[in-house]
C-alpha cells in the first residue's frame, strides 16, 4: 500500500531501472495497467462482437448454416447451424461481456487510471499496488468468465440479468458449471471494481496538483470520480447477490426458492439496485470524456462547467431511486410503479442540460473536425436518440407494452454504442500519442467514424420498428411466429448492416494496430489542449513530474484574450496569476 | 506514508486512512444487500425460522461476541500505545488482538461443525438428522427451515471470512512492521488503518448477532 510511485527515487524516466516484468505486466504505473486494461478490454469488445454476429446470423437467417460455423463443435452448431441452446449462450454471454468486460472496463479501466492522475497532476494512483490488484482481479474474472464458453453445458443461458430461478437451479436452465462460473467471475470483477474505486476517489479528493482546486477539475475527472462512487457504493450489492446466486447452485440454500418461502423478486431488486446505477457507471465517464472533446474540437470554454458538475451528480444521485423502471412488468404496486416512472423522467433534466451545454460549447466556435470531435458529435446526436426513446420506456404505461421487446434493445444499444462507445473510440484516438507517442491515422479515422455512423443507425434504428411490432427480445427464430413474418425483411436488413458494422471496425483494428508501430510521431500537444497531461512527453514517463505543477485555471481556457495561442494549457504562468495557497498533501 | 510533494488540500486525512474509509462504505454496501434480504425474507417466511436459543447456541456466541468486544479494546490499546511510542506494549495489545480475533474464528468454526453434525445446513435441516427428528416431534417449525440456514451460513460465514482477513493482515503487520520495529510515534498508519476495518467488523457482529441469534 506504499506509494511507490511517489517516492523522489523512482520519479524520473532516467533512473527507470525496472524490469521488463515490473515495467509492463506487474506494473503499478497508472499509465500501463489503463495500457492493459485498454488491450483487456478490446479484447473482450471483440468477443463480444463475434457472439453479435452469430445472433444476427440467426435472426437474419433462421436455420441456415452459418458461414464457417462448422467450425463450432455439435454441441452449438451442428453442421453451422444455430442450436437454441447455443443462441441463449450467446444473448446472455454478448451482454455480459459487452456491459461489464467492454465497456465498464474501456470507460472505467482504461480512462479512470490513465487520466486521473496526468489530469490533476499527480505523481500516480494513491495506491498503485492497490491498483495492479484491480487490474489482475478483473484479469481473472474476464478469463473465468471466458471459459465458461468451454465448460461442459456450455455458458450460462439466463441472459445476462441472470434472472432467478432460472438461473439458479441447474435443473431448469440445463446450464451447470457455467451458471457457476459466471457467480464466481462477478464475485472477482466486484473485488476488482471496489479496489479501482476506492484508488480513484482517494486519488481526487487527496492527491490534487497545488492549484487544482475542484472546481477547476476537468469534466472528465468529475465523471469518473462520480463514477467512482457509484461503483464503490453499487457493485458490492451485485457482488452480495452473486454469492447469493453462487450459494443457491452450490450449496442449495433458498434465498429465490418460493417453495421454500423465498422470493424470486428479491432477485431482480438487487440486480436492478445495482443495476441501475451500474447504467450511469457506463455513461457518465463517456459524458465526461466527450466534454473534453468538444471543448477541445470548438475551440470556446465548455457551456456552463458548473451546471456540468451539478448534472453529473445530479444524474448519480437520481440513479439510486430509478431501478424499478426495469420492473414494471414484475408486478408492483401502481402507485409505487408511479413512483419510479417520476423520478426516471426527473433524469431527463440534468441529462438535457449537458446535451444543451454541448451545443452551447459548438455553437459559434471555431470547429476543427479531427477525428475524435467527429465522434464526440457521434455521442450527443446518438446519446439524445437513446435517451428519447429512454423516456418512452420510464413512462409505466408504455413500458408494459414494449418491455421486452426489441425497442429495448434499440435503446440499450443507442446508448451504449452510439453513446459511450462513440465516446470510446474518440478518446481512444485522442488519448493515442499520450499513451504511445504516436498519432492514428488520422484520415483513416474519419472514414471509421463515417462507416460506423452510417452503419450503426442502418442496424439498430430498425430496432426500434421490428420492437414496436412485437419482436421479443432472446427471441430464437422470429419467423415461427405469424404477427412477425411481416418484420422478417426488416431482420435481414439489420443483420446485413450489422455485418457492415462489424466489418468497418477492421478499419479501426488495423489503423489501431499500424499506428502502434508506424504511426507518426507525435509533438507534445498534438490537439493543442489545455489538460495538464499535454504537458509532459508523448508517452510520459513513469511517475509523471518531475516536479509537481502548478494549477492556475480552469481546463477550458480556449480563445483566452490576451493570449496568442487559441488554448492557454492550466499550468502555464501569466503575469496576473497568483500562486495557489500551499498546503502538504494529507495534512 | 505521505507523498512528500505539495498538493491542493484535500480532507485532512492521510491516503491510507481515507482509502480504508472509503473501502468500509463499500463494505456497508455488501453487508446492507446481505442483511436487507435477510430482513425482507424473514418478513416473507417468518414461519422458516425457528425459536431464537433452540437450534442456535446463544450461549457460546454471546462469549465469542464478548471475544470480539474484547479484541476491538485492545486494538485500540495497541493504538494508544503506539501513540504514546511504548513500542512493546503495542506488540503485545497487537498480539492479544490477533489472538482474540484468532479465538472468535475458531470458536465459529467448532459453531458450525457442532450445527451440521445436529443436521443444520446451508439447506434447512439434513433428513435423518437430530434436528429433523424434532421438527418430526412438533418442536421446531413444521418448514424446512431453509430460509434459516441459508441466512445464517451466509451472513455469518461472509463474517467470519471478514474477520479471517483481518487476522491474517495483522498478523501480517505485526511480522512484517510491528516485530522488525518499524512502528513509532510518529509512523504508525498500518496501526490505525487495520483498527478503523476491525472495529467495523466488530460493529457488524454485533448487528448480526443481534439480528440472526437474539431475535
Amino acid at each position: 500500500m506504499t506509494t511507490v510511485a511517489a517516492s523522489p527515487h523512482t520519479g524520473h524516466a532516467h533512473h527507470d531501472d525496472r524490469s521488463f516484468v515490473s515495467k509492463y505486466i506487474f506494473s503499478t504505473d497508472h499509465k500501463i495497467i489503463g495500457i492493459q486494461f485498454l488491450f483487456l478490454s478490446l479484447f473482450f469488445l471483440l468477443v463480444g462482437g463475434i457472439l453479435a454476429m452469430q445472433i444476427r446470423w440467426q435472426l437474419g437467417f433462421p436455420g441456415k448454416p452459418m458461414p464457417g460455423g462448422g467450425i463450432l463443435p455439435q454441441t452449438m452448431a451442428p453442421g453451422g447451424v444455430i442450436l437454441p441452446e447455443y443462441y441463449l449462450q450467446l444473448v446472455t454471454m454478448h451482454g455480459t461481456f459487452m456491459v461489464f468486460f467492454a465497456i465498464m472496463l474501456l470507460l472505467v479501466g482504461v480512462y479512470a487510471n490513465f487520466i486521473i492522475p496526468l489530469k490533476l497532476g499527480a505523481h500516480d494512483m494513491a495506491f498503485p499496488r492497490i491498483n495492479m490488484a484491480s487490474f489482475w482481479s478483473a484479469f481473472v474474472s474476464g478469463i473465468l468468465m471466458l471459459s465458461s464458453l468451454f465448460v461442459a453445458d456450455g455458458a450460462p443461458r439466463a441472459g445476462w440479468t441472470m434472472y432467478v430461478p432460472l438461473s439458479a437451479r441447474h435443473d431448469y436452465s440445463g446450464v451447470g458449471f457455467g451458471q457457476e462460473l459466471w457467480s464466481i467471475s462477478i464475485i472477482f470483477f466486484g473485488l476488482s471494481s471496489v479496489l479501482g474505486s476506492l484508488n480513484y476517489i482517494t486519488t481526487v479528493i487527496n492527491n490534487r496538483a497545488p492549484g487544482m482546486t475542484w472546481f477547476r477539475m476537468p469534466l472528465s475527472v468529475w465523471a469518473l470520480f462520480i463514477t467512482a462512487v457509484l461503483g464503490l457504493l453499487a457493485v458490492p450489492v451485485l457482488a452480495g447477490a452473486a454469492i447469493m446466486l453462487l450459494f443457491e447452485q452450490v450449496l442449495g440454500t433458498h434465498f429465490f426458492d418460493p417453495s421454500a418461502g423465498g422470493q424470486v423478486l428479491l432477485w431482480q431488486h438487487l440486480f436492478w439496485f445495482f443495476g441501475h446505477p451500474e447504467v450511469y457507471i457506463l455513461i457518465l465517464p463517456a459524458m465526461g470524456l466527450v466534454s473534453e472533446l468538444i471543448a477541445n474540437g470548438s475551440r470556446k470554454p465548455i457551456f456552463g462547467y458548473h451546471s456540468m458538475v451539478f448534472a453529473i451528480v445530479g444524474i448519480a444521485f437520481l440513479s439510486w431511486i430509478v431501478w424499478g423502471h426495469h420492473m414494471f412488468v414484475s408486478g408492483m404496486n401502481p402507485t409505487l410503479g408511479s413512483s419510479f416512472m417520476v423520478t426516471t423522467l426527473l433524469i431527463a433534466v440534468p441529462t438535457a442540460i449537458k446535451v444543451f451545454n454541448w451545443l452551447s460549447t459548438m455553437w459559434r466556435g471555431n470547429l476543427r473536425f479531427h477525428t475524435p470531435m467527429l465522434h464526440a458529435i457521434g455521442f450527443v446526436t446518438m446519446f439524445t436518440i437513446g435517451g428519447l426513446s429512454g423516456i418512452f420506456m420510464a413512462a409505466t404505461p408504455l413500458d408494459m407494452f414494449i418491455h421486452d421487446t426489441y425497442f429495448i434493445v434499440a435503446h440499450i444499444h443507442y446508448v451504449l454504442f452510439g453513446g459511450s462507445l462513440f465516446a470510446i473510440f474518440g478518446s481512444i484516438v485522442f488519448w493515442f500519442p499520450k499513451m504511445f507517442g504516436r498519432m492514428m491515422n488520422e484520415a483513416w479515422g474519419k472514414v471509421h467514424f463515417w462507416l460506423t455512423f452510417i452503419f450503426f443507425n442502418t442496424t439498430f434504428f430498425p430496432m426500434h420498428m421490428i420492437g414496436m411490432a412485437g419482436h421479443m427480445r432472446r427471441l430464437y427464430d422470429p419467423t415461427i411466429y405469424e404477427f412477425l413474418r411481416p418484420v422478417q425483411p426488416l431482420n435481414v436488413f439489420i443483420s446485413v448492416n450489422a455485418f457492415l458494422l462489424f466489418a468497418v471496425q477492421i478499419i479501426f483494428f488495423v489503423n489501431f494496430w499500424w499506428s502502434l508501430f508506424k504511426g507518426e510521431k507525435a509533438s507534445q500537444n498534438p490537439w493543442e489542449d489545455n489538460g495538464l497531461e499535454w504537458t509532459l512527453p508523448n508517452p510520459a514517463p513513469h511517475g509523471n513530474w518531475e516536479t509537481p505543477p502548478t494549477v492556475y485555471r480552469g481546463p477550458y481556457e480556449f480563445s483566452a484574450p490576451g493570449v496568442t495561442e487559441d488554448y492557454l494549457p492550466q499550468n502555464r504562468k501569466l503575469p496576473t496569476d497568483r500562486e495557489p495557497a500551499l498546503s502538504p498533501a494529507g495534512h | 506514508m505521505d507523498p512528500p510533494f505539495p498538493a491542493e488540500r484535500g480532507v485532512d486525512v492521510y491516503n491510507k486512512k481515507l482509502g480504508m474509509w472509503v473501502f468500509l462504505a463499500s463494505e456497508v454496501m455488501f453487508f446492507a444487500a446481505l442483511i436487507g434480504s435477510y430482513v425482507i425474507l424473514r418478513f416473507g417466511a417468518p414461519g422458516e425460522w425457528a425459536k431464537p436459543g433452540v437450534v442456535l447456541n446463544i450461549k457460546i456466541t454471546a462469549f465469542n461476541t464478548f471475544l470480539l468486544i474484547c479484541s476491538s479494546v485492545s486494538m485500540v490499546k495497541a493504538y494508544a500505545a503506539v501513540s504514546d511510542g511504548d513500542i512493546g506494549k503495542m506488540r503485545f495489545w497487537l498480539l492479544m488482538t490477533i489472538l482474540g480475533g484468532a479465538c472468535f474464528v475458531g470458536i465459529q468454526v467448532f459453531e458450525y461443525i457442532h450445527l451440521v453434525e445436529r443436521g443444520f445446513v446451508p439447506a434447512g435441516v439434513r433428513e435423518g438428522s437430530e434436528l429433523a427428528e424434532m421438527v418430526a416431534k412438533g418442536e421446531l417449525p413444521g418448514a424446512t427451515m431453509g430460509l434459516y440456514g441459508s441466512t445464517f451460513f451466509t451472513m455469518t460465514g461472509f463474517h467470519g471470512f471478514h474477520v479471517t482477513c483481518g487476522v491474517i493482515s495483522m498478523l501480517f503487520l505485526y511480522l512484517t512492521k510491528a516485530l522488525p520495529g518499524k512502528y513509532t510515534q510518529q509512523d504508525h498508519a498500518g496501526i490505525e488503518v487495520v483498527g478503523l476495518y476491525w472495529h467495523f467488523v466488530d460493529l457488524v457482529w454485533i448487528i448480526l448477532f443481534t439480528i440472526v441469534y437474539l431475535i
